[in-house]
Formats: C-alpha cells, structure tokens, sequence
C-alpha cells in the first residue's frame, strides 16, 4: 500500500493512459506498456522521478515504449556525442556495418526486440542498432 | 398412533412433492445453465423448489452480479442464492531469467564507463558514478530487460 502512495500520482497517469498495465508485486511496483506519444512518456519518468528522486530506491520498473513507430518511421540518433553503430546482428559482439552520425537520422526498418532494431542509415546502410539511442523525429 | 398417521402423512406429501417437483427443477437447472454460461463459464448450478444457486469462482464482481442476473432470467428461477467467490488473479509480470539479463547488460553497460552492474536472481545491482542525465538513460534501458528489481541505493549521482 505504501507503494500505492508514493507512486499514486505516477499510477494514476499511467492507468489513464491505456494501454499500460501498472501491476505490485512482491514490493516492486511494474509499470509496462505502450504509450500514445514520447510526451507521454517523458511525464511518466517525470512523475516517477518526482516520487523517487533519481530513481535510486528501485522500487519501480518502468518499460514503455512509444506506440506508432512502425517500419519506414524517420528515428533521430540520440547519442551523447558519438555516431551510434550499426551491426550485422542483434548484439555488440557483431561486426560493424555502418555508423549513423550524432544527432542525424535513419529509417526503421524492423524492430527485432526491445533492444535492437534494423535500420537504415543515410548512406543506405542496413544495421542492426542499439534502439536506446533511437527517438521518434 | 397419532403420530404415525402425521409420519406418514408427511411421507407421502414429500413422494408427491418430490414426484412433482424433481423434474422441473432439472428442467430449470437446464435453463439457468444454458443462461449462465455464456456469461461466466466454469459456474455449476443446482436448482431446488425453484432455487437456484451458483457457485464457482469468477475473476472479478462484474461477472459475479452477470451470471446472477441471468440465472434471475431463466424460466421457471423464483429466486437465485449467489455463492459465486471473486478471486483475483495474481498480476501476470514478465520478468527476464539471469542469462538474458546478463546478455542485455554486456550491450548496455559498455556506454556507461563509470558504473558496474551485476545480476542475481533476476535482479540488477547498479555500483559507481554517474550523471543524473546518464542514469536516467541507463535506467530506462536496464528497465526494458524485465528485471525483478533494478537496486541503484548506492549509486552515487553527480550533477555535471
């Protein structure tokens, strides 16, 4: 219950958005799901860093993903200053194929899991990339 | 003797009662069935002197107050005992075992020089240095592998 508290402004965003199960269990508070709009998701991390600053208690885990970016959607290269690389497969043990520049843009062409997705850069280069590192244009 | 003939009489007023009323019961339990089913599956009737009482489990109050309702509607239910129990389900978290949780950190960690994180019975213990703008990222990645738990409580946050 007192989870319910802390994080009550958080749970409230979260189930009203739909399409975001926010479920307790054993202590942890996971919220999961897909949210209409990066907006949306921005405001969730907020109120979760409202409610735990820096998100050091550990308490929640929190994995939602921006609904609508489909195969072919333009994604811009968030890394902090490096050109992000791209890979034969799924996996940084695999081979370079490419580099997208800092701040530039590729295609998606398919989103093989959470963490990897096949894009295409602007030198028509296909690779897989780490997707932390992908936001929506 | 004034009590056998009453014993008796209550006797044969039962078979008669009985030889009455059996089959339609069965006949109204076949009607409260075939109503209840659709709305909550698993429930079994019994209906007695037009009685009829539910039970079973249902997932939530919702469904409980919809399959007492349609029993109300079948032919022939006077009234209807609801002995249906609410059980919530345990929530359904999907949660990564420790090896793949180890695979997605040997991608992720590399990117985030000043800390170290382990894995142990699915959950991620996060050590070292990091900026507020780099443990945001960094929490959201490790977020998105399933883990149990992500524990950063010594994690040391500098503001750049």
């Amino acid at each position: 219950m007192a989870l319910q508290e802390k994080y009550s402004d958080l749970i409230t965003a979260a189930k009203s958005a739909g399409g975001i199960q926010v479920n307790e269990l054993g202590g942890v508070l996971y919220i999961k799901g897909q949210a209409s709009s990066a907006a949306l998701k921005d405001r969730l991390w907020d109120l979760y860093g409202k409610a735990d600053p820096n998100f050091l208690t550990g308490d929640v885990v929190m994995d939602v993903d921006v609904a609508g970016i489909g195969e072919g959607s333009k994604l811009k290269v968030t890394t902090d200053t490096s050109s992000l690389n791209m890979r034969k497969g799924p996996g940084t043990d695999q081979p370079l194929v490419g580099k997208a520049p800092h701040g530039g843009t590729v295609t998606l062409l398919s989103k093989t899991n959470d963490q990897w997705w096949l894009v295409r850069n602007d030198a028509g280069e296909e690779g897989y990339a780490y997707a932390q590192y992908l936001s929506p244009m | 003797m004034n009590m056998k003939k009453i014993g008796s009489g209550v006797l044969i007023a039962c078979t008669l009662f009985f030889a009455s009323c059996a089959p339609k019961d069965a006949e109204i339990n076949k009607n409260v069935a075939e109503n209840v089913q659709p709305v909550a599956s698993g429930i079994s009737t019994d209906v007695k002197d037009g009685v009829a009482t539910l039970s079973g489990q249902v997932k939530d109050e919702a469904t409980r107050t919809a399959a007492e309702d349609a029993a109300k509607k079948a032919t022939g239910v006077k009234s209807v005992v609801n002995n249906i129990t609410v059980v919530v389900p345990e929530p359904v978290v999907t949660l990564s075992p420790d090896d793949a949780l180890q695979k997605g950190l040997n991608d992720i960690m590399k990117d985030y020089p000043g800390a170290t994180a382990v894995v142990t019975n699915g959950e991620i213990l996060v050590t070292g240095t990091l900026s507020a703008e780099k443990w945001k990222r960094l929490k959201m990645s490790l977020d998105a592998l399933n883990p149990k738990k992500v524990d950063a409580v010594t994690l040391k946050i500098i503001n750049p």
